[in-house]
């Protein structure tokens, strides 16, 4: 198991080089000339040739591209992403705090998502096929159909307007937490309980479980048995779904005022704040090569079989 | 003196309608062996699992199937599970799909030895392991630590044997237990169940379309086809004289692929 993990992570080194590239290679082909956003956020009234000729300088962007490539990768392995075009603040000072509020959004959220989506799963797939199934199944299509943005200004209408029991923005204290989580886990549990409950099924019929019956287990035991064996599938699309999350939390955090990557983000694309997006594209896509190296050394661990795979 | 008495069993499937199992009616007498014999799908499985109670919901089945004056169609859900294992043992077909993929074998073994005896992790697994070494498994105590795909199927298939040895059930039910297997892993399964019949001396149904394994193991057949018993009787007699067209057509058709087989090795 311990070679495995080490195997998996050599494995992983590639793949974040590639990213990186392709990253840099993606910002590079934007038609907008860095060296103009900057003036245009300094408010220079006329911009000469003379002027971006000279902030290109200043940028080091009249250096070739692999130079400049290297340049950036280098300091991005130091966590110096280098200062914003906007705000001339330190990149990582702008997007660390918001990174730290959006996981906790996106971990809370994630740890709710498990819970509701493996205990409605399980549920579901011993009762498949009767009325609690599908009444079940039914309302979260109904729910997981309603866009989030709608279903976050009805939650904010009742709760917090009409009841004033939760805060209607920000994040003060864990009350904050309830609705933009509720919110997030009702449009990804509603999805990923099915694919415990068909896991499930599907193991239901297994000839380990006809002979686990056989030998008079009892059925909690025998449940525990199908759940191991179901939550393979399941562990993929958990640790997946994290950075899946934490890219999309953009509505819910514009919703509730939620001062994360999504808004930042979002600011940064608006005003072509090149070294932010960078950044935040780069950290995206680490934290999905991280969750899935995550989630396969997870799987191993569960499936014997799967350890000597790689 | 019958230890089981099948009767009137009847399994309907509640989705289409269709009777699978028709009125079958036949006792296992205390200590013998009866061997079910049929093609795929003649019932035969249906019939052994409906003993046991262990088919799927959808397949509803009525009839009387009294053990030592216990009627297991009638008792409940927690009662019948009591029957499982100890009272009833089963050992499947296919030993590879018959343990937990994702645990090494030896946690099935706590598990059900726990169960129903309640014994400590340290004497389940010296009872094991001494019964794995009396069906010829070498290293007991690293088998018991391999999960099921690092194992051949035969070894599976012994060590189902070795833990029916642990849990002495009056009545073991096999089903295909050989079907899996190469012929040389089959030879040592049977004498295995032949070595196991001799130890516990209990009662067994044998399900199999091996009529080689049948002749060797079992006291009396019977013959099922599409849901009903066609033929039964002692074995060595409905061997030598069979009474229905499909027996005679069973036996026959093994006569002529030994022959034919004999063909092939005297022309060498």
């Amino acid at each position: 198991m311990g070679m495995y993990m080490i195997r998996r992570i050599v494995f992983a080194i590639p793949l974040l080089w590639a990213i990186s590239l392709l990253t840099f290679v993606l910002i590079n082909l934007s038609p907008m000339d860095p060296a103009v956003v900057v003036l245009q956020a300094q408010g220079v009234p006329v911009i000469t040739d003379e002027l971006i000729a000279r902030t290109q300088q200043q940028l080091g962007l009249d250096q070739p591209f692999l130079v400049r490539y290297i340049h950036w990768m280098a300091d991005c392995l130091q966590l110096n992403f280098g200062n914003s075009y906007i705000t001339g603040q330190s990149v990582w000072l702008l997007l660390g705090p918001a990174l730290v509020n959006t996981l906790r959004l996106t971990l809370v959220s994630a740890v709710s998502i498990i819970i509701v989506s493996v205990v409605l799963g399980v549920i579901c797939a011993l009762q498949a096929g009767r009325l609690l199934d599908r009444s079940m199944r039914m309302l979260a299509f109904i729910l997981t159909a309603v866009p989030s943005y709608g279903l976050a200004a009805l939650l904010i209408w009742y709760f917090s307007v009409r009841l004033d029991w939760l805060p209607t923005s920000g994040m003060e204290s864990y009350r904050s937490y309830i609705l933009p989580v509720l919110i997030i886990t009702i449009s990804y549990a509603g999805l990923y309980f099915r694919n415990v409950r068909s896991s499930m099924l599907s193991n239901l019929n297994k000839d380990y479980v006809l002979y686990g019956r056989a030998s008079g287990l009892p059925e909690r035991t025998i449940t525990l048995h199908i759940l191991r064996n179901s939550l393979q599938v399941a562990v993929s699309i958990f640790c997946m779904a994290i950075p899946i999350i934490l890219g999309s939390t953009v509505v819910v955090e514009n919703v509730f005022a939620w001062p994360g990557l999504g808004s930042l983000s979002v600011r940064a694309i608006l005003s072509r704040d090149f070294p932010v997006i960078q950044a935040y594209v780069l950290i995206l896509a680490v934290s999905f090569v991280i969750f899935n190296a995550i989630s396969d050394m997870i799987n191993a661990a569960i499936n014997p079989k799967l350890r000597n795979g790689l | 003196m019958n230890i089981l008495e099948v009767d009137q069993l009847n399994i309907k499937d509640t989705h289409t309608g269709k009777v699978i199992v028709d009125n079958v009616s036949f006792e296992l007498r205390q200590g013998r062996c009866l061997a079910i014999v049929g093609e795929s799908g003649s019932g035969k499985s249906l019939t052994c699992r409906a003993i046991m109670r262990l088919n799927p919901s959808s397949l509803h089945q009525t009839g009387r199937i009294l053990f030592r004056e216990t009627d297991l169609n009638a008792l409940s859900a927690r009662e019948m599970r009591n029957m499982r294992g100890r009272p009833i043992g089963m050992i499947m077909q296919n030993g590879m799909s018959a343990f937990d993929p994702s645990c090494v074998v030896g946690v099935h073994f706590r598990e059900t030895l726990g169960e129903h005896y309640g014994w400590s992790r340290s004497v389940i697994d010296a009872m094991m392991q001494e019964a794995m070494q009396s069906v010829m498994l070498n290293q007991p105590a690293q088998l018991m630590n391999r999960y099921p795909h690092e194992l051949s199927g035969g070894m599976l298939q012994r060590m189902m044997i070795a833990l029916t040895l642990v849990l002495k059930p009056d009545i073991i039910i096999a089903d295909e237990p050989t079907t899996a297997l190469d012929t040389l892993s089959q030879q040592e399964v049977m004498a295995q169940f032949i070595h196991l019949r001799r130890t516990l001396g209990s009662s067994m149904i044998f399900i199999s379309h091996d009529l080689g394994a049948v002749r060797h193991i079992a006291d009396d057949v019977l013959i099922m086809k599409s849901g009903q018993i066609i033929e039964r009787g002692e074995t060595g007699q409905l061997f030598t004289a069979p009474r229905h067209d499909y027996t005679r057509q069973l036996l026959s058709a093994r006569l002529t692929l030994s022959d034919h087989f004999r063909q092939l090795i005297n022309e060498e």
